[in-house]
């Protein structure tokens, strides 16, 4: 393979540069914070038992969250409806709010007094109880379920319509397509898709808290945020650090291993409409889904309109601010993630690992590592908004490269020995070959990219300049100031310009395409 | 044209060199103080006006970030650091003096430190609605019995209010604390990260009360003419937090930081601290407080821990406060 495929010189240099980069940030701070440390710290019994409730949470929530988006994601690939292209937009949208805003969403819906509750009680019967592992679960499922499908279907939508129109004139019935074209694309796409997830929810430290009923759900990052604040153990920290990384990179591998490549082969890109399977079942999987993730979204522009009259300009300020921060980091995800996606092609999937590694890094470990790193040479107040970028960047990235990935090597298999043969190489290899093929990938990658930096991960409360506040650290002032009002107001400008950026960058990809 | 072009340069020269001349006065503070929702903007006018200097703030974690610069740090002056980090600053050797006479402030304990200095204060409390509670509990003990009433609390080991709260019952209950934990863990909705997240499950009405301070209601009673939230007072006493500023011995400024200790128990600063703060000033008498703080219901007595006594509690407490909250 490595000989075969030569595709694109220059990108070597610039791969081998983003694999140091993001080695730097999150194996060089975990090492700057280990460094920094006075004394080394075994992890105690309550550190293990985090451990545990880390890893089991997460799988749990990365499981189902995938086992449930597969229907939704097949419906969506097999239907065309009125909303379909609204739908798919929206579902960018618990992903990328604000924790404090999203536990509020899902408690207006599951709460005590929330929606859920009232029809029971109007029923006559008991309330839920959301506070437990099902609360950690429930929310980590509302905020991966729409990544999930749409990871997946990326997945469906790579399966080549001739391959499909095959097998109408061959007469398969939906067992027979799920058997043939279906099962060999989700063994490809499935196993990214959980470990991707489960990293994710590996960081989850404010929602696993505040649902799951207090410390009983402890997670290795609220470990580590009290090495950090209660302690201030750094020896300790990069240890919880270094458990997290090991965590992320046994699983990183592990899928890696499992995902076996599809061999559809390639096809002419149309579309065909599609009659198999049954209308009904997946009209119930879009429903469903639709109204899981909608109802607390409507709670939260419910709760958010009141206030929008009294937001003062300098919350304007703040969204222009997140805005521009969002597009650099999509940009500089996108190159990030083409770099690292081409690479991989010669290198081995080992360099795609790197870039899953910024999913398993505590933002707690990476900020104050590059605090360290940085302090005594660049006042970190000018910092304060290149390094919301960087860490906004690599941080989106797992999910870009997600979405890449896959879509690169698919086209390298069909496309690669033709486009060697005609003797393109270098930019004219992308330009012409690559690229076109990889709008869509890329236009979700970046969308995605965009509204996740606009939520901000919120490194960076060391980097933190008071006259250029982004929007979310202005809604967390905010609600310090006890303006919970004005907060939700700006909770739905976030809501919306992060929509917006991602419509955007997702409709970029899809122009002129048929869907 | 052109001279009207070069005047503007030279203007514009002049003001930078103007600027450059100004001594810059460099305050580490919290993210809530200097956001334009915080005290921190108008203080930052009001010393202006005095110092002939530039007060600029550097905000996020205050004491992490000293921690890890240590001598190298460029804060002439910290503000905001609470009683339960002190004793950590205090081991860095980093501070210098206040050098302010702190006899005659206005705390309900009496204050000695001569190197952190208080400019605000309140007590943790619960604060309930008096439109779904009508009576509140007078007791800690009432509190902890009543099982049905549903608590959102803060987590110790990630807020500070968190921690206050494990001190006070270990300051009314002793020995008992346990049991008390244990009560308190049946009652407990849930536990969150920060106080924002536990306070919006109170106004959102997802919880009966919410770990908070005596000091919340005002901002309801002023800002939103709204009388019904009230701080359920218990005859144990309450535990009293303040927060903090302190003068760092490298700085370049030692007079401006200096001025600025004498600045933070002035009238003009400490009658800006309870409507931008929503808390107690710590030297300003109760005729000058606005007319909403007169409204407090306020505890007869405050449970103190020294920092010394807070360190040797803390890590035992917080074994107990995990026991039985896992249960």
């Amino acid at each position: 393979m490595a000989e075969r495929v030569q595709p694109i010189n220059l990108s070597t240099f610039g791969g081998a540069a983003v694999v140091a980069l993001l080695l730097v940030l999150t194996l060089g701070t975990l090492g700057a914070v280990a460094w920094r440390a006075e004394e080394v710290s075994a992890l105690s019994k309550n550190d293990w038992s985090a451990v545990r409730f880390t890893l089991w949470q997460a799988a749990v929530s990365a499981v189902l969250s995938a086992v449930f988006a597969i229907p939704v994601a097949r419906a969506l690939a097999r239907r065309q409806f009125r909303g379909r292209a609204l739908l798919l937009t929206v579902l960018g949208a618990p992903f990328i709010l604000p924790v404090i805003v999203a536990v509020l969403g899902l408690l207006a819906v599951y709460g005590r007094s929330g929606i859920v509750s009232d029809v029971l009680a109007w029923a006559g019967l008991e309330p839920v109880s959301i506070y437990g592992w099902q609360g950690v679960i429930l929310a980590h499922v509302f905020f991966n379920l729409p990544l999930a499908t749409r990871l997946i279907l990326q997945g469906w939508l790579s399966i080549p319509a001739e391959r499909f129109r095959l097998a109408q004139s061959l007469g398969f019935d939906s067992r027979d397509i799920a058997k043939h074209l279906e099962w060999p694309m989700l063994r490809e796409v499935l196993p990214g898709v959980v470990m991707v997830i489960f990293l994710i929810c590996t960081t989850s430290f404010a929602v696993a808290l505040a649902l799951g009923g207090g410390p009983k759900a402890t997670t290795i990052e609220l470990a580590i945020y009290q090495a950090f604040r209660f302690d201030f153990d750094l020896g300790k920290a990069a240890l919880l650090g270094l458990v997290q990384f090991a965590i992320g990179a046994v699983l990183a591998l592990a899928s890696l291993g499992i995902s076996v490549p599809s061999g559809h082969g390639a096809g002419l890109d149309r579309v065909v409409p599609r009659n198999d399977g049954s209308k009904v079942v997946d009209a119930i999987a879009i429903a469903v889904v639709a109204l899981f993730l909608i109802t607390p979204l409507a709670m939260i522009v419910a709760k958010g309109l009141p206030g929008l009259p009294d937001l003062s300009l300098s919350i304007l300020s703040a969204a222009w601010r997140s805005v521009w921060v969002a597009v650099a980091s999509a940009g500089l995800t996108v190159i990030m993630a083409l770099a690292l996606a081409l690479l991989s092609l010669r290198w081995g999937r080992g360099v795609e690992a790197v870039g899953y590694l910024s999913v398993a890094a505590s933002p707690l470990v990476i900020g104050t590592g590059l605090f360290i790193l940085t302090y005594r040479w660049i006042n970190p107040v000018l910092l304060a908004l290149p390094v919301t970028v960087l860490v906004n960047a690599a941080m989106s990235l797992p999910f870009t490269l997600r979405a890449l990935s896959p879509a690169l090597r698919q086209l390298e298999e069909n496309y690669g020995r033709l486009a060697t043969s005609l003797g393109l190489s270098g930019w004219a290899r992308l330009r012409i070959v690559v690229l076109p093929r990889l709008r869509r990938p890329l236009g979700f990658g970046a969308g995605l990219a965009a509204a996740l930096s606009m939520g901000d991960l919120g490194v960076i409360t060391l980097f933190a300049d008071p006259s250029r506040a982004t929007l979310p650290l202005a809604l967390y002032n905010l609600m310090t100031a006890y303006r919970m009002e004005q907060a939700f107001a700006a909770a739905l400008v976030l809501l919306a310009l992060s929509l917006t950026l991602f419509w955007l960058f997702d409709r970029g990809g899809r122009v002129d395409a048929d869907l | 044209m052109k001279k009207t072009l070069s005047s503007v340069g030279l203007i514009a020269l002049a003001t930078t060199a103007f600027a450059e001349e100004k001594p810059v006065l460099t305050v580490y503070a919290p993210d809530y103080f200097t956001s334009e929702w915080g005290p921190g903007p108008k203080i930052e006018a009001a010393f202006e006006k005095t110092c002939g200097c530039d007060l600029q703030y550097v905000a996020g974690d205050v004491l992490p970030r000293l921690l890890l610069e240590g001598e190298r740090t460029k804060a002439d002056v910290v503000i905001g650091l609470n009683t339960d980090v002190t004793k950590r600053a205090r081991e860095t050797g980093l501070f210098l003096p206040h050098g302010q006479d702190t006899s005659d402030l206005t705390l309900p304990i009496e204050w000695t430190d001569d190197v952190f200095l208080p400019f605000n204060w309140g007590h943790t409390a619960f604060i309930y609605n008096t439109e779904k509670m009508s009576n509140a509990p007078t007791t800690f003990d009432a509190f902890l019995a009543d099982e049905g009433t549903k608590v959102v609390l803060q987590d110790p080991r990630s807020s500070i209010s968190g921690l206050a709260l494990m001190l006070w019952v270990k300051a009314v209950y002793g020995d008992d604390s346990q049991e008390a934990f244990n009560k308190l863990a049946r009652k407990t909705l849930t536990v969150t990260k920060g106080w924002s997240e536990s306070y919006g499950m109170f106004t959102d009405g997802e919880a009966d009360m919410v770990l908070s301070y005596t000091t919340s209601p005002a901002y309801h009673i002023i800002a939103e003419g709204d009388e019904t939230k009230r701080a359920a007072i218990f005859d144990e006493g309450h535990y009293f937090m303040t927060e903090l500023a302190a003068r760092v011995k490298t700085s370049e400024q030692p007079e401006l930081a200096q001025a600025f200790m004498g600045f933070v128990l002035s009238e003009t600063f400490q009658e800006m601290i309870p409507t931008a703060n929503w808390s107690f000033p710590a030297k300003l008498d109760a005729d000058k407080l606005p007319e909403g703080f007169k409204k407090l219901d306020m505890p007869k007595k405050a449970l103190f821990y020294s920092e010394d006594e807070a360190a040797g509690l803390r890590d035992a407490a917080l074994e107990e406060w995990l026991s039985a909250f896992s249960q």
